[in-house]
């Protein structure tokens, strides 16, 4: 975080000379997206991700969530309209690594590799000296709580523990956007919320700027300090919701009365927001 | 201690062994008991006195046909792998010449001998390259589909750390491929040994310099059976040798992370 430029570092410790305002880290303007086959996966949208935010997308399955998320991600174009990333895209980085992380909705590992190389891949990518990537490694782990997990392989580790690994993985180039698409999706309730847990103390602890794409309702309130739902055919966004709620949470918010009525709140926008369509589970 | 019989290396090895032993008596008892002649099907011990006695000669065409499966071996590991990268580099490449890849494959070598035979004027030489032939395809369609065989989510996130082709390849293509390339190793080096002993059968070469198969067929003619029993044993012992070598290989290379060689945990 200690190479951030002036003007993104308002929510950074190191922030010296605080601009007046705070420029948005994504801009999504108008950007639609047609697949070739003629499916309208998203309509026009406009969304500005700010600094420091966690921005949760939720809705119902083909509502463009992941579609989005990838277009914020620049791995695909938008068929229409554009996106605007600081200052024109994240290639002019310098030697600090990329911005923007991505987290799968798999663990996504080498399977042949041992869990620190695993973590330093984007540093090996990015052609940093072992002798640097080491200790940012090792800081990434032990940010996870897997210290001394470094030669094990992927495969001698649980499911959760292979999620933590790609946070790791994802955390280890200093990212100012980290961008998740459902990266707990496939892990028991218990296991899935001490890892939301971790994921937001590090958040805070980090000034990290997260968009995240889920099924949880819960897990949107716990995390989020805005919920995009979307709906869907074509996938469009459908409401927003800010969640004051005071930092750090804990248990205690999760069990809050507030936190019910906001879940409650939630499940009904994505109920409306799924009625268009015929067939649909409920969430 | 536990006892031995609770030893899962023990096991391993001892069961194999002990049903070994128990054929190879009962082999022997069997031809000792019918007073088989040692002509129509010869007893063990008449096997192995053939082998003591024939050692040197025996060895000698052993040696040729190991040389000529290895050199076959190489040359099919390295084309084969060769080609599995044109193919992939190049979808046009694979396109158009897959087809004739599997028309290699699928004419039987027996076939294509007496051709090549003639064609090449150097009876190694010749050997050689049926016994490539054989033992070519597996390399090229393993190597083709392990390089292929990348998870999409790893190609994206390779992608979205803007790797170049020659780190793709080296981090993610190549040890991607490296199970389907030792399993087609393992299909590859027992091939390469038929092969050998199938043109070295069909080209019938004697004098200096033969192999096996020559001593099978000059054995036969001179109905020296317990000598062609010792042959075949040989053959056989070489092949099972060759296995394991690649097993080995395969364990050394793989043995940490791929599913199909770490060791069962109870």
């Amino acid at each position: 975080m200690l190479a951030l430029n002036h003007e993104e570092a308002v929510t950074s410790h190191e922030a010296t000379a605080s601009p007046s305002r705070k420029p948005s880290i994504v801009d999504v303007l108008s950007a639609n997206k047609i697949y070739a086959d003629g499916t309208e996966a998203l309509a026009p949208v406009d969304l500005s991700i700010a600094p420091g935010e966690f921005l949760t997308l939720i809705g119902p399955s083909g509502c463009g969530k992941s579609t989005l998320l990838k277009l914020v991600a620049n791995l695909i174009d938008p068929t229409d309209g554009r996106l605007q990333w600081w200052r024109g895209g994240f290639d002019q980085v310098g030697g600090e690594g990329r911005r923007l992380a991505f987290v799968f909705q798999d663990a996504t590992l080498m399977p042949w590799a041992r869990i620190s190389s695993n973590v330093s891949l984007p540093l090996d990518l990015a052609g940093v000296p072992s002798a640097q990537s080491k200790p940012r490694v090792a800081e990434a782990l032990k940010r996870v709580g897997l210290e001394g997990f470094e030669n094990r392989y992927p495969r001698q580790l649980s499911g959760g523990m292979r999620m933590r690994v790609s946070i790791a993985r994802a955390l280890v180039t200093n990212p100012d956007l980290l961008l998740m698409d459902e990266p707990f999706g496939a892990l028991d309730e218990f296991t899935r919320n001490r890892l939301d847990s971790d994921l937001l103390a590090l958040w805070w602890e980090r000034k990290l700027t997260c968009v995240f794409v889920t099924h949880s309702i819960y897990e949107a309130v716990f995390l989020s300090t805005r919920v995009v739902v979307m709906a869907a055919r074509p996938g469009r966004i459908y409401r927003v919701m800010e969640i004051d709620e005071p930092q750090p949470r804990g248990e205690a918010f999760r069990n809050s009365a507030r936190f019910a009525d906001l879940c409650r709140q939630l499940s009904a926008w994505l109920a409306d927001a799924s009625l268009p369509s015929p067939v649909r589970a409920s969430p | 201690m536990k006892p031995l019989m609770e030893s899962e290396r023990f096991v391993r090895l001892a069961a194999p062994i002990l049903v070994g032993a128990f054929l190879i008596g009962g082999w022997e008892l069997a031809c000792r008991h019918w007073q088989v002649p040692v002509f129509l099907f010869p007893k063990p011990s008449d096997i192995a006195r053939s082998l003591m006695n024939d050692a040197p000669t025996l060895l000698g065409a052993l040696w040729v046909t190991m040389r000529i499966t290895f050199q076959a071996f190489l040359c099919a590991v390295v084309l084969g792998t060769l080609i599995a990268f044109l193919f992939v580099q190049s979808r046009f490449l694979e396109i158009s010449l897959f087809p004739y890849a599997v028309l290699l494959q699928v004419t039987p070598v027996v076939a294509v001998a007496p051709l090549i035979i003639i064609l090449v004027k150097n009876t190694q030489a010749a050997l050689t390259v049926c016994a490539t032939l054989v033992a070519l395809f597996p390399m090229i369609s393993n190597t083709t589909i392990g390089l292929r065989s990348v998870d999409q989510g790893l190609a994206n996130l390779f992608r979205m750390n803007r790797a170049g082709r020659t780190a793709t390849l080296l981090r993610l293509r190549i040890p991607s491929a490296l199970p389907f390339f030792f399993a087609g190793l393992r299909i590859s080096s027992g091939l390469a040994l038929i092969g050998a002993v199938v043109a070295e059968f069909v080209a019938g070469t004697g004098g200096r310099g033969s192999g096996l198969a020559y001593e099978i067929l000059q054995s036969g003619f001179q109905l020296d059976i317990p000598r062609m029993f010792a042959a075949l044993f040989l053959i056989a012992f070489a092949g099972v040798s060759l296995f394991l070598l690649m097993a080995w290989l395969s364990k050394l290379a793989l043995g940490g992370w791929h599913e199909s060689e770490v060791a069962r945990e109870a």
